[in-house]
C-alpha cells in the first residue's frame, strides 16, 4: 500500500520499506509453518494429500496394470477376483484391476475439484467483495438476494438438475457444481468485507483517493485471503464428495473411465458378494476427502490463533 | 418485535426466494437444449403433432410468457404430465412424497438425539477417551458421502449380520396398512398392525442411519464446540460455587444455551437431508421422492425435475424459518428481530 500512496511518515525511502516487508513476511510465513508442523493431524492431511498428487500425476508409471484404466480392456478369464498379491483390490466384473483404476479415478476427482474451485472462487470473490463495499446500495440487494436464491436449495441437488439437462460428462458436471458453489464465496467474503469497510486502512486508503479497485483488491482482499484458503481446502474435498455423487448417479465420468463415483456405482450392482468392487473406491474417496478436511482444519486452526 | 410480524417478514422474504428459485428451474427446464414438444410425444410422432402440442405448452410464446404460463399452472399445483410414470406429477409427487418425508425426519431423530448425546458426551469428558472417540467418528462421519455409509451399512449390518432388511419399505410377506397419512410406520399403527409397524421400522433403520451419519458428526462437533466455551463461562463457575448439583448445572444452565448453534445446524442438515437421500433411496431402493427426482433426472423428464426441486426449495425455506423462530425462542438475546438470515 506504501508505495503507491507516496505518503513516507517513517523517513524510510519506498526500497528500505519492501525490504522491511519482505523480511516480515517470511518471518511470518516461517511462523506460521513452525505451528502448523505442530499439529500432527494437518500434517498427516498435508502428506496424504502430497501422496494422492503424487499418485495420481505418475499414475501410469506406479499402477500395475494402467491399460486397465486407460484402454478398454476386457480380461473374462480373470474377472471378479477377490483381493489377492497380483490385484490388491481385487478386479471388476470384466477382468480390469481395480487399484490401478481407483489411482487413476484420484486424476478425476483431483481435477473436479482444482478446476471447479478456479472457476467458482475469482467469481465469488469479486462479487462478494462488491456487494460488501457497497453494502446497502441497489448493487448489494441485487448480488445478496441472488445468492439467496442459489442457497436456498440444496446444492447437490440443483447440480443434479442442471447436470441433468446436459449431456452427461465430466466437463457438464464441472460446470453444474460450478455454478452452484459461487454463492459461498460470495457471502464468506461479503460477511468480511462489510466487517472491513469501516476500518481505518481502508478510510484512509478512501481519502489519500486511492481507486475503488486498490481498495478492494489490495486493502480489504489481503486482509481475507486467509479464510479464503481455508475454505478452499475444505471445499475441495466436498466437491469431491458432490462430483463422486454425480458420477454414483451416471451424469459424471462416463465409463469405461474410472471416476470413484462411477466405479462405486457399477459395483453397486455386485453387492454383496463381490463387495470388494464397489468398496475401495468408496474408501478411495473417503480417504482423499478426509485429506483435504485434515488440512483445511490446520489451516483454519493456524488462522484462528493469529488473529487472536 | 412479535411473533407474528416476524413470521409475516420471513414469509414476505420466502416469496421472493421461491419467485426466484422459480426463475432458476424455469430457464433450466425450458431454455436448456432439447425440444420439450419432442420429448413429450417421442421421437417418432409427426410433426404436425409436434406443432400442437408445441402450442398447447405455449412454447410459441416469447419465454417471459412461457414463464408466466408456467408459474400459473404451478401455482395451481399444476406441473404438467410425468413423462415417466404417464400421470399427473402434482399426484406422483403426493404419492412419494411421504415416503421421503418419513425417512428424512427419521433421519433427523436419530442425528439430533445421538449427536447432541455424544457432543455433551464429548463436552463433559473433555481430551479423555470418550471425547477423542467421539472427535474421531465425527471426523470420519463428515468426510464420509452418505451414498458410501449407504454401502457400507448395506454390506455389514444386511449381509454380513443380517440384522435389517436391506431393500424397500416393507418385507414382500407382511400386507401393506392402507394409506392415510403416506407414513409407513404411522399408518401401520393407525391400523393396530404390530407386525407391519415393526417391520417397516426395520426397514427404515438402515438407509436413515445412512442418512444421519453426516449430520449426527456435524451436530455433535457443533454441540461439543459451544458446550466446552460454555462451560468457561463465569456463570457456570458461580452456578457451582453456590452449590448447585452437578447435574442441574450441566443439564439446565449449560444445555440450553449451548444448543442454539447446533439448532441451526440441525435445520440445514435436514434439507441437506433431501438432497443426500438422492442417493442412499437409490441404494436402498427406498420409493421416495428423491428416488422419483432422481429417475426424472436420468430420463430428462423436465415437468417432474421442476416438480420435485420446486418442492425441496418449499421444504428448505419453511424449516429455515421454524429454526430461526425456535433459535430466537431460545435465546432471549437474539430477539425476532435479528434472528433474520443474512
Amino acid at each position: 500500500m506504501t508505495q503507491q500512496t507516496n505518503l513516507s511518515f517513517s523517513g524510510l525511502n519506498a526500497q528500505q520499506i519492501k525490504q522491511l516487508e519482505r523480511e516480515s513476511r517470511r518471518e511470518h510465513w516461517g511462523r506460521a509453518w513452525y505451528k502448523f508442523s505442530r499439529n500432527s493431524l494437518s500434517i498427516v492431511g498435508a502428506v496424504t494429500i502430497l501422496i494422492i498428487v503424487f499418485l495420481a500425476i505418475f499414475a501410469p508409471y506406479v499402477t500395475p496394470y494402467p491399460d486397465h484404466a486407460t484402454k478398454p480392456f476386457t480380461d473374462f478369464a480373470n474377472a471378479s477376483q477377490p483381493p489377492s498379491l497380483e490385484h490388491l483390490f481385487g478386479t471388476d466384473e470384466i477382468g480390469r484391476d481395480i487399484f490401478s483404476r481407483t489411482i487413476f479415478g484420484f486424476r478425476f476427482s483431483l481435477s473436479m475439484g482444482v478446476i471447479v474451485l478456479s472457476l467458482v472462487v475469482p467469481v465469488g470473490v469479486l462479487l462478494g467483495l462488491i456487494a460488501g463495499y457497497y453494502q446497502g446500495t441497489r448493487i448489494d440487494s441485487i448480488i445478496m438476494r441472488t445468492t439467496d436464491i442459489f442457497l436456498s436449495v440444496p446444492s447437490l441437488i440443483l447440480a443434479l438438475a442442471i447436470a441433468s439437462v446436459l449431456e452427461p460428462n465430466l466437463s457438464h458436471s464441472m460446470i453444474a457444481i460450478s455454478l452452484m458453489w459461487w454463492p459461498w464465496y460470495t457471502r464468506l467474503v461479503y460477511g468480511q468485507t462489510t466487517a472491513l469497510r469501516n476500518e481505518f486502512f481502508v478510510s484512509s486508503a478512501e481519502v489519500t483517493g486511492a481507486s475503488t479497485a486498490h481498495i478492494l483488491f489490495r486493502e480489504i482482499l489481503p486482509n481475507i485471503l486467509s479464510s479464503i484458503f481455508t475454505k478452499m481446502s475444505l471445499d475441495m474435498g466436498w466437491v469431491i464428495i458432490i462430483g463422486a455423487s454425480l458420477s454414483f448417479v451416471g451424469l459424471g465420468v462416463q465409463p469405461p473411465k474410472p471416476g470413484l463415483g462411477t466405479m462405486v456405482a457399477s459395483g453397486a450392482k455386485y453387492l454383496p458378494d463381490q463387495w470388494w468392487i464397489s468398496l475401495f473406491p468408496a474408501l478411495a474417496i473417503v480417504v482423499i476427502v478426509l485429506g483435504f478436511n485434515l488440512l483445511g482444519d490446520g489451516l483454519r486452526d493456524l488462522f484462528a490463533a493469529e488473529e487472536v | 418485535m412479535k411473533l407474528l410480524p416476524f413470521i409475516g417478514k420471513r414469509a414476505f422474504h420466502a416469496i421472493f426466494v421461491l419467485l426466484g428459485l422459480s426463475i432458476v428451474i424455469f430457464v433450466i427446464a425450458r431454455v436448456m437444449p432439447g425440444d420439450p414438444a419432442r420429448v413429450a410425444v417421442g421421437a417418432h410422432a409427426p410433426d404436425w403433432v409436434v406443432q400442437d402440442i408445441r402450442e398447447q405448452m405455449h412454447l410459441d410464446e416469447p419465454l417471459v410468457v412461457q414463464y408466466f404460463y408456467w408459474l400459473r399452472d404451478a401455482l395451481h399445483g399444476d406441473f404438467g404430465v410425468s413423462l415417466v410414470t404417464r400421470r399427473d406429477v402434482a399426484q406422483d409427487i403426493i404419492e412419494f412424497f411421504p415416503a421421503s418425508l418419513e425417512l428424512a425426519l427419521f433421519a433427523l431423530l436419530i442425528s439430533a438425539g445421538l449427536g447432541i448425546t455424544l457432543g455433551t458426551l464429548s463436552a463433559w469428558h473433555k481430551d479423555k477417551f470418550v471425547d477423542n472417540l467421539v472427535r474421531v467418528l465425527s471426523y470420519m462421519g463428515v468426510v464420509t458421502p452418505s451414498f458410501v455409509f449407504a454401502i457400507l451399512f448395506l454390506l455389514l449390518f444386511g449381509y454380513l449380520l443380517h440384522w435389517f432388511p436391506t431393500l424397500g419399505r416393507l418385507s414382500e410377506d407382511v400386507a401393506r396398512p392402507p394409506t392415510v397419512t403416506g407414513f409407513m410406520t404411522v399408518d401401520s399403527l393407525l391400523a393396530g398392525d404390530m407386525v407391519a409397524f415393526w417391520d417397516a421400522l426395520k426397514h427404515l433403520v438402515l438407509p436413515a442411519l445412512a442418512l444421519a451419519m453426516g449430520s449426527m458428526a456435524q451436530e455433535a462437533r457443533i454441540t461439543r464446540a459451544s458446550m466446552s466455551e460454555n462451560l468457561n463461562k463465569d456463570y457456570i463457575a458461580a452456578s457451582r460455587a453456590f452449590g448447585i448439583p452437578e447435574r442441574y448445572v450441566m443439564g439446565r444452565f449449560l444445555l440450553k444455551p449451548s444448543l442454539i448453534p447446533t439448532i441451526s445446524i440441525i435445520g440445514l442438515d435436514f434439507a441437506a437431508n433431501f438432497s443426500n437421500a438422492f442417493l442412499v433411496e437409490l441404494i436402498f431402493v427406498w420409493p421416495g421422492l428423491s428416488r422419483y427426482g432422481m429417475n426424472a433426472i436420468l430420463r430428462k423428464d423436465l415437468n417432474a425435475i421442476s416438480a420435485v426441486i420446486l418442492v425441496l426449495g418449499v421444504v428448505f425455506i419453511i424449516v429455515n424459518i421454524i429454526v430461526d423462530i425456535t433459535v430466537a425462542k431460545l435465546d432471549p438475546r437474539i430477539g425476532l428481530r435479528s434472528a433474520r438470515s443474512e
